[in-house]
Parts: structure tokens; C-alpha cells; sequence
């Protein structure tokens, strides 16, 4: 678990993170701020989906309550994800270590963290969270300033990029895991059901559906001791 | 109101909502009940995340199932995030183009 293994761990995420975030390079300079203000908002908040929410309040003139709010709703999540992550982690992450490295939970390094068999050490989250950063930010400036050099055909492909990375993750462990299988599956019909019957934000509705699906497998389907490493 | 104060509000309010939780819980959770919540949440967020969203991660839909069809077959298979991600975005964009 050392930073050489982070690093390489983090390459998938950072090309998905490239295509993303270049798509949100294109959103905000069409939304109206410049390419600069767009690589400060990136390696600022790490986040896509709050992000994207950002800039629309910013473009629409919204009030600072109505920013906080929206990314308090839209990034909640990532609590969630802190508080299990501490669940595998080494006993090296000092305080000081835990400030900065909370700035890289993003659904992607933390599902990859959560993935790894062992503890996670400082230095392999570092290295995590190194190449993810770097391509979040290279890929907004490219498309500030360049976005429409692309052809949309793969701009657009692109979209799929990280949803596609997630199935890779969830598949595996879903096979050898029933209790996984059926978690996935009941957060994935929660979460169809809130999308066409949208009583609730979209940030929010993911919190729901996963928390539901979790607690669910929690009462119905125990984890077996030595089963999955880290519940143990 | 400046570009800055609302890159605060929003950095900040980010920030917050990662650092704070990471920072208290320390130790153990003794819970089996939270433990085997806290096991299942990763798969479950991003089971939530994915599904539907994928399906309208591009204008086009048929396209968008594709690329979902390629990820799913390649991650049973077990093949890298990197190889299912990059082929779920080839079929994607081929279809695109196609049609």
C-alpha cells in the first residue's frame, strides 16, 4: 500500500475524470465564466455533480444561501463515504493527514479505496488522489479553452465514461457476494423509482436509496465473519 | 456578488462535508449492524449513482444502453475499470455515429 501503487490505482479514475471535467469545462465557459475561474472551481471542490449545481446558481445570480445549500444536498454523500472509509483505514492517518486527505473523497477514489483488500495507508491515499486531481483539472482548462474542437460524438461518449468505471467496480464483487448483488440491486430500483417519480432532489435520492438498500442488506443478510475484510 | 465569495461558499461547504466526518470518527465502529451498513454502502451509492443515470449520460439512448450493455459484459468478465470504461465509450460513440 505505497504511493506507487496510489498512483496507479488512481489511472483509471484520472482518465475518467479528464473526459468528465472536460465536459465541465465546455458547461461552464457556456454558462459564462472564464476558463480561469472554471480550473479554480475544479481544483477548489473535486466534485461533479456539485459543480455543475455551482454554476448554475453562480450564472443565475442565486443567493450564497442557495449555494451552500445545494452543495450541502448534492455533496452529502461524501460524508457518508468519509465515515466509512475510516473503517479501513491504517493507524497513520494523523490529524493533519485526515484535514488534507479528506479533500480527495470523491465517489471514485473512495469506491476504489473502499475495494482494496488491505487497510489503506497516507501515502497509497495520496497517491490515490494524485493523478485523479491533476486530470480533473487539465481536463477543465482543455475544455474552457478548447471544447469545441472535439467532435460532439465523443464528447458525448465521453458521458459514459465513469458510470462505466462503477459497473466495473460493483460486477466483480456483486458475483461472489450475494448479499452485494441484492444491495446493488434494490439501491439501483430505489433509485429508478425516485428518478421517474422525482419527490426528492437527485443528490439527496442517492443518499436514500443507498442507505435504504444498505440497512436493508444489514438486517436481511449479516456479513459472515472473514467474509469481505474490512467487517470483520 | 463576486465570482470569489461563491467559490468560497462552495469550496467551503465542500470541504466541510468531507473533512468533518473523517476527521471525528476514529477507531473501530463496534456495531456488527453498522459494520455490515458501512460494507454494503460503497456497492449500494454507486449501484444508486449509476442506474439510471447511465442511461441518459449521452443524448442518445440507444447509445447509452450500448455503452451500458459493453460495461456490464466486460465487468463480468472481470476486465480493468480502465479497459470497461474506455470500450463501454467506444461502442457508445460508434452508435452515435452510426445513427
Amino acid at each position: 500500500m505505497n504511493y506507487s501503487y496510489g498512483l496507479k490505482r488512481g489511472i483509471p479514475i484520472a482518465l475518467g475524470y479528464l473526459s468528465v471535467s472536460f465536459g465541465f469545462g465546455i458547461f461552464a465557459s457556456g454558462s459564462g465564466l472564464m476558463p480561469l475561474e472554471a480550473i479554480l472551481i475544479s481544483m477548489t471542490n473535486l466534485t461533479s455533480a456539485g459543480q455543475k449545481a455551482g454554476v448554475d446558481v453562480i450564472a443565475t445570480g442565486g443567493t450564497l444561501i442557495e449555494m451552500i445549500v445545494t452543495q450541502l444536498v448534492i455533496n452529502l454523500r461524501y460524508s457518508l463515504m468519509g465515515i466509512s472509509l475510516t473503517q479501513k483505514l491504517n493507524g497513520k492517518f494523523t490529524l493533519w493527514k485526515r484535514l488534507l486527505l479528506s479533500m480527495g473523497i470523491t465517489d471514485e477514489i473512495f469506491a476504489v479505496a473502499s475495494s482494496e483488500k488491505e487497510n489503506i495507508s497516507p501515502v497509497y491515499m495520496l497517491g490515490l488522489m494524485t493523478l485523479p486531481y491533476v486530470g480533473w483539472t487539465m481536463g477543465t482548462a482543455l475544455g474552457a479553452f478548447a471544447g469545441n474542437v472535439l467532435p460532439a460524438a465523443l464528447t458525448e461518449a465521453l458521458g459514459l465514461a465513469l458510470y462505466s468505471m462503477f459497473i466495473a467496480i460493483i460486477v466483480p464483487p456483486a458475483k461472489k457476494d450475494k448479499g452485494i448483488l441484492l444491495a446493488c440491486v434494490i439501491a439501483a430500483v430505489l433509485s429508478c423509482i425516485l428518478f421517474y417519480i422525482p419527490i426528492i432532489s437527485q443528490g439527496f435520492a442517492i443518499i436514500l436509496c443507498a442507505v435504504i438498500a444498505a440497512a436493508l442488506m444489514a438486517i436481511l443478510h449479516p456479513v459472515k465473519h472473514g467474509e469481505g475484510g474490512d467487517a470483520t | 456578488m463576486s465570482f470569489l465569495v461563491y467559490l468560497l461558499a462552495m469550496a467551503l461547504t465542500t470541504y466541510l462535508i468531507r473533512m468533518i466526518p473523517f476527521t471525528v470518527f476514529r477507531g473501530k465502529i463496534k456495531s456488527r449492524f453498522l459494520q455490515d451498513f458501512l460494507y454494503y454502502i460503497p456497492y449500494a451509492v454507486l449501484s444508486a449513482m449509476t442506474f439510471p443515470a447511465i442511461f441518459y449520460a449521452t443524448e442518445n439512448t440507444a447509445a447509452s444502453i450500448v455503452g451500458c450493455m459493453v460495461a456490464l459484459l466486460l465487468a463480468f468478465f472481470e476486465k480493468s475499470l480502465l479497459t470497461a470504461s474506455i470500450c463501454a465509450c467506444a461502442a457508445a460513440f460508434l452508435v452515435i455515429w452510426l445513427g
